[in-house]
């Protein structure tokens, strides 16, 4: 038997709730390094002004932000870095991937640039362009907000469901030893390279 | 790589167990981009500053010997974010002085219109970050919306608002249409007045003032023996300005149209009041650049095969066909003569340099860049010495550090 | 007397090889008097600013006999005067003596040398790598590295979903 209410009360299922409530406030972390820093400061001052979409409180402290956006090229003495604001972040969290220089690199295919940081940390919505327009921020975070009413659940749980790296590093798989040369020193060892002897 | 204090940085001393450690950055609001301190601190007061930088260091140079003159235009843009066509200037200007070239007058005209366009926008990036670092967003805002205007005319003129590669070797990628002049007239008529507003906001503050005045200070003769050029070295009393001791592009014409800003007082604040001054100038030399705008072409003749002819005489003539293979087949392009020259521009941070090796063909074996953020954030641990932590954001953005230009 | 002839007549003959391309002055010293020459060209001839050290590998270049070219480009800041001062260091040991009294300006260029060339600075305070980590173990503007590297950008562990 159907319930009568009133029409004034919302029926809603409590995961919309939270994922709408979430996707109107975010609080980016802007992770700023190179020139789409500058875009991103265009895009949250005068003439863009992204607080029209709620996502005007950049907060430069990782604990109190739920969307990092990467802005800029990552260099190898920053990814350790950036993984570790990542990881101080609290759940749930999001991650925009700003410019082509973090999504693939962009024009720095050089020995010290990352090809692309969903390498190392998990990426929600890459942005193309050199530097993207702030226009296109805005789309992105929109996009993001889709994202987050369509996917998320109240405890964050799709995060758990995603236990294997999805990124292009697992797709290539292992690598033969005879393929890679690695540059002798203490670097950290990947996944991909894990176990491999040094060479010097 | 890993995030601990550099080891044999300490000062050791009797007191040594007051002294503590602080780092600062890589992440780091203040910082604007991305370089890290290690502070030592005894109680507020700095006594030691040790930076670390590298990190944005993306191998600029090295892709400076893998990509052709004109390519590389689209790296050297990356390298001042903040006023990237003046970078393209500076770069061509060094390799058109390479390959003997002297450019048309129009093109000359219009690139210096928009190098000081760039200095313009670089000077309000800074003020408008020292602002904001020391609690007034404001002044931020006023120096952002006058930012827009900028971009908007080199979008005009180029098509791409914030990485424009506007230029290429031998003239630029296009001429600018009557759109471009009407908003660059509007421009100087506006500017003046957001100018005023900051200054308003700005010059008698006395917060402001309090927090710039006396810090960072840096003499004449420290300036001089560690390299200080442009707006900082300017603001310590070196009247010494690359637009006039060494004039280039269309400046020996405008030398009635400014002057040089200079000060004697070599602190924060005198930096920030320099790059007022140098606003003015560089409205100055628009307005008088924009009424004097020759008309001509922009590129230097098809005969002498270095410039890209444009697409209409690629498509409909066999010449300019010929032209563009001629500069596109990798076994053709530029010749240049076996040598090595530098060249210099004064872009809005300081003197901007290449040092171009060729062997003759159409990369350079080298392409060495003098970063004037480089050396001047080479002077920070210096000036830093001996005051309080809040005044490390008022000397970082009076130096006004670009992180692609410090690292590469 | 213009610099060249001054140097010769302070150092002894051909201490300054001088060559000229547009407006740039060169003088090429030899490595042993380079220091010699730039203290006198500091002191004597006004050139009170370093204004760029630049490094060059020549593995490979045509003509080429020296492998390191350091250049010093000098500037007079009451006249404008610029000069170039040209040196050479080669392997096994690239070392060239410092000038980091002369100008304070140098100890961050020469680091920077160091770092992306190998090119050692004697009697430099503090060299140590200043763009790459200290881990790294290559100078990557020498021609025999590649522009894309050995791999070590990519050298990270990965952190996922589940681990974050
Ligand atoms: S994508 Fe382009 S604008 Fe963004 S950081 Fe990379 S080079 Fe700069």
């Amino acid at each position: 038997m159907a319930l009568k209410v009133d029409d004034n009360i919302f029926v809603s299922k409590l995961d919309d709730l939270a994922n709408w409530v979430r996707k109107h406030s975010l609080w980016p972390m802007p992770f700023a390094t190179a020139c789409c820093g500058i875009e991103l400061m265009a895009t949250a001052s005068s003439r863009y002004d992204l607080a029209r979409f709620g996502s005007e409180a950049m907060r430069f402290t990782p604990r109190q932000c739920d969307l990092m956006i990467v802005a800029g090229r990552v260099a190898m003495k920053m990814v350790p870095v950036m993984q570790r604001i990542w990881l101080q972040m609290p759940e749930p969290k999001w991650c925009i991937s700003m410019g082509a220089c973090a999504s693939t690199g962009g024009v720095f295919d050089t020995y010290s640039v990352v090809q692309g940081i969903d390498r190392f940390i998990p990426v929600d919505v890459y942005v193309p362009g050199c530097p993207p327009r702030p226009e296109q921020v805005i789309r992105s975070v929109l996009d993001l907000q889709e994202k987050i009413q369509k996917g998320g659940t109240i405890n964050g749980r799709e995060f758990a469901r995603r236990d294997t790296y999805e990124g292009p590093g697992d797709r290539l798989g292992e690598l033969d030893p005879s393929e890679v040369v690695i540059a002798p020193g203490n670097f950290a060892t990947g996944k991909r390279l894990r176990g491999l002897p040094l060479v010097s | 790589m890993p995030l601990e204090a550099v080891a044999s940085q300490y000062e050791t001393g009797t007191d040594q167990e007051f002294l503590y450690t602080l780092n600062f950055g890589p992440q780091h609001p203040a910082t604007h981009t991305t370089l890290r301190l290690v502070l030592t601190l005894d109680g507020e007061t700095i006594v030691k500053a040790v930076p670390d930088i590298g990190y944005l260091h993306s191998g600029f140079e090295k892709l400076g010997e893998d990509l052709d003159f004109n390519q590389y235009v689209t790296i050297v843009d990356r390298m001042n974010y903040v006023s990237p066509v003046a970078n393209e200037i500076a770069w061509h200007h060094t390799i058109e002085k390479l390959m003997g070239l002297e450019i048309t007058p129009r093109c000359k005209y219009i690139r210096t219109i928009l190098a000081e366009l760039a200095r313009i926008s670089d000077h309000l990036l800074c003020v408008g970050a020292v602002a904001l670092d020391l609690g007034g967003l404001t002044a931020f805002l006023y120096a952002f919306n006058e930012r827009e205007k900028v971009y908007d005319i080199i979008e005009n003129a180029s098509g791409q608002r914030f990485h424009p590669s506007y230029t290429r070797v031998g003239g630029l990628i296009n001429d600018v249409n009557d759109d471009f002049v009407t908003q660059v007239r509007a421009f100087v008529k506006s500017f003046p007045k957001a100018h005023s507003d900051v200054c308003r906001l700005l010059n008698k503050n006395k917060i402001f003032i309090d927090r710039t005045q006396g810090v960072g200070v840096l003499t004449r003769e420290e300036a001089i023996n560690r390299s200080c050029t442009g707006p900082v070295g300017r603001a310590s009393g070196i009247a010494r300005d690359l637009r006039k001791d060494e004039p280039y592009l269309a400046y020996p014409e405008l030398q009635g149209a400014f002057k040089i800003v200079c000060s004697n007082g070599g602190d924060c604040l005198a930096r920030y009041l320099v790059r007022m001054g140098e606003m003015v100038e560089s409205v100055n030399i628009i307005a008088a650049a924009i009424e004097n705008l020759p008309s001509g072409p922009v590129n230097i003749g098809t005969d002498s095969n270095v410039v890209i002819p444009d697409k209409s005489a690629t498509y409909r003539s066999i010449e300019g066909l010929i032209q563009h293979f001629e500069l596109f087949m990798w076994n053709r392009r530029f010749e240049t003569p076996v040598n090595e020259v530098y060249g210099a521009n004064e872009t809005a941070n300081g003197e901007l340099g290449f040092y171009v090796v060729s062997d003759g063909s159409a990369k350079a074996w080298r392409a060495r860049t003098r970063p004037p953020s480089f050396i001047h954030f080479a002077t920070f641990p210096h000036l830093v010495e001996g005051h309080q932590i809040s005044d490390v954001a008022a000397i970082l953005g009076s130096l006004n550090i670009i992180a692609a230009e410090l690292d590469r | 007397m213009n610099h060249q002839e001054a140097i010769d007549a302070k150092f002894g003959a051909e201490s300054a090889m001088p060559t000229e391309f547009r407006d740039n002055k060169r003088l090429t010293v030899p490595l042993e008097k380079i220091y010699g020459v730039l203290a006198f060209l500091q002191v004597q001839r006004g050139f009170d600013m370093l204004c760029d050290l630049a490094g060059i590998d020549y593995l490979g270049y045509a003509d080429a006999t020296d492998r390191y070219g350091i250049v010093y480009s000098l500037t007079n800041t009451n006249s404008g005067e610029r000069l170039f001062v040209k040196t050479f260091a080669n392997d096994p040991d690239p070392e060239v003596p410092s000038v980091v009294d002369l100008w304070e300006a140098a100890n961050w260029m020469e680091r920077e040398l160091y770092d992306l060339f190998g090119v050692k600075f004697a009697g430099h305070p503090d060299l140590r790598r200043i763009l790459l980590p200290d881990e790294f173990t290559s100078h990557p503007l020498r021609k025999d590295y590649p522009m894309r590297g050995y791999g070590e950008r990519h050298n990270f562990p990965t952190v996922t979903r589940a681990e974050s």
